[in-house]
């Protein structure tokens, strides 16, 4: 599949946004209330990571200025459905955020429901790949799982941070938290990279063509002499190559060098911004996975485009 | 606000092609005769870019691939491979769509494109295994057959014309149309005579349209001739061939 830069931005950053979100919601429970001028800078990074996810993602619709009827279809879109979930969390994490940070009191179930939301927004996110049978790399149910994991993961290194920055001494359950949510989200990508790469595929040129019973087949004439949107689209093959080499890119930036940086954070001084730092490093990473997600998988169509 | 990209459980009548992989030479008249038709019918117009120059790209709402088709043994086969909506009734490109822009009609099962809707965000022709769906690159629209819509029921048509354009134009009659929902129609009965078959079965998507497979081969090759020489000029015998050694010889 083609790899869009909106989209890989909409789905990191937004997906960052909505894990901060879920930490935020949650962070009452674990006896940090985000008011004052932790909650302000924690609550206008989540908006602005999610927002503008939100807002590149329209710079790769063909007519942005009717994006607002793909709020309609939520009955069977999952595109539509991520679009309402992300108004309706947005919407409650500002009510949320209006009694942290103006009346200073976190109204705890307010905090739950944003938390809810927003996981479910990013399970929406993941759901718009996950749903298609036509790519099979993405039709499995870890599709979604890495999706939410990366989310919590981001979110607890930005939290980590921000506490660490605005209370001067660091929270060990946080970064401890963000550890195994990096851990985690790392151990699910690796099997899903495994299953990716191993099981056999359903669709062949054999099934596209119903030809398969008469012998091997492959494509003579393409047709047309030049290209074309689908191929374009969706017999994007270009990455293949260096997969393996970007795979270690983005395993190494998203998920050791901020562990390190995490581990680094709980002995030495200075830890807001080493955990800054980690975020940093940890989202450059994100953008390599997911330009490797849309790269390296393959559409049902490209069985038709196989020259054997 | 209506919501239409659910699916009509059943719809009343399944129309559709027939293709016949048999007949199919790969003229691609069909090709042209569809893209005349429709830049000028239902929708936007069917647009290209640099049409004239070194790398033309543009939407087409039917392709011929041709395929080489080896067996194990024996000779290899070619097939021209005609390809357009299918009109699937579990089509997976409707329920996907964000605006309502896609849908499938619950009176004939033609799967079309509100342009007007349509924010061209490119998710249905993702979710379609066939590469049925192609954006606009002028309206930034999707794009797909219509079945012809504008044609097969318009009452300013003579009605020998009321067929798509591409079934109209076949110089082989290696396309039909007709209902699949009606076991007595033409086109039914010839999917069961010919054991016609869908694409992608795996991908569950039910489609409408047909593919009839190439006839058994009759010709006694299995192997390629050893001297093609000899098959274009025929040794002769009698009189003819005391003629032609002789000559030989002169």
């Amino acid at each position: 599949m083609h790899p869009a830069y909106s989209v890989i931005f909409f789905t990191v950053t937004s997906g960052a946004g909505f894990g901060l979100f879920t930490m935020l919601g949650l962070a009452p429970l674990f006896g940090f209330a985000p008011t004052g001028a932790f909650g302000w800078t924690a609550f206008v990074l989540a908006y602005l990571l999610s927002v503008s996810g939100l807002v590149s993602s329209t710079f790769h619709l063909g007519h942005p200025e009717r994006a607002w009827r793909a709020l309609t279809q939520w009955r069977t879109s999952w595109l539509s459905r991520e679009g309402v979930l992300a108004i309706a969390t947005t919407g409650v994490a500002g009510l949320y955020a209006i009694g942290a940070l103006f009346f200073d009191r976190a109204i705890i179930p307010l905090g739950l429901l944003t938390a809810i939301l927003a996981l479910i927004t990013v399970y929406a996110t993941s759901m718009i790949y996950g749903v298609l049978k036509t790519v099979q790399r993405w039709h499995q149910p870890l599709t979604p799982a890495s999706y939410i994991a990366f989310s919590l993961a981001g979110g607890s290194v930005l939290m980590s941070a921000l506490v660490a920055l605005f209370s001067a001494e660091r929270s060990p359950p946080l970064l401890v938290l963000a550890l195994a949510l990096l851990g985690g989200a790392w151990a699910i990508k690796l099997v899903w990279w495994r299953r990716g790469d191993t099981e056999p595929l359903k669709s062949t040129p054999a099934s596209a063509t119903g030809l398969g019973h008469l012998g091997r087949v492959r494509m003579l004439e393409s047709p047309h002499t030049g290209t074309n949107y689908l191929m374009k689209e969706m017999v994007f093959t270009i990455a293949r190559r260096h997969a393996l080499k970007l795979r270690a890119i983005a395993g190494l930036a998203g998920g050791l060098m901020p562990a390190l940086l995490i581990l680094m954070a709980s002995v030495v001084p200075g830890a807001g911004l080493i955990l800054l730092i980690a975020f940093a490093v940890h989202i450059a990473g994100l953008f390599v996975e997911r330009w490797l997600f849309f790269a390296e998988a393959r559409h049902a169509v490209a069985n038709y485009y196989d020259r054997g | 606000m209506d919501l239409v990209t659910a699916l009509p459980e059943t719809t009343a009548r399944k129309l559709g092609l027939v293709i016949d992989l048999d007949i199919c030479v790969g003229c691609h008249a069909c090709v042209v005769n569809c893209k005349e038709w429709n830049t000028s019918g239902y929708g936007a117009p069917l647009a290209d870019e640099d049409a004239y120059g070194d790398q033309p790209v543009g939407a087409w709402l039917n392709r011929i691939h041709t395929y080489e088709v080896k067996p194990d043994k024996g000779l290899a086969q070619i097939v021209h491979f005609p390809k357009s909506c299918l009109h699937c009734e579990d089509a997976p490109c409707v329920t996907v769509c964000p605006t309502g822009a896609s849908f499938k009609r619950a009176e004939d099962g033609i799967v079309l494109v509100e342009e007007d809707w349509c924010i061209g965000c490119g998710l249905c022709a993702w979710a379609c295994p066939y590469g049925a769906r192609e954006m606009d690159p002028v309206e930034q629209v999707m794009k797909k057959c219509t079945l012809c819509v504008d044609r097969i029921y318009n009452e300013n048509l003579p009605e020998v014309d009321r067929e798509p354009a591409c079934v109209a134009t076949c110089p082989a009659r290696a396309r039909h149309f007709g209902d699949l929902a009606d076991p007595e129609s033409d086109v039914s009965k010839m999917v069961a005579e010919r054991g016609g078959f869908d694409l992608m079965p795996e991908q569950g998507t039910k489609p409408v349209n047909q593919y009839l497979p190439p006839r058994p081969k009759t010709t006694g090759f299995d192997e390629p001739p050893a001297d093609l020489v000899s098959l274009a000029e025929p040794a002769a015998g009698g009189f003819l061939g005391w003629l032609d050694r002789v000559l030989e010889k002169v």
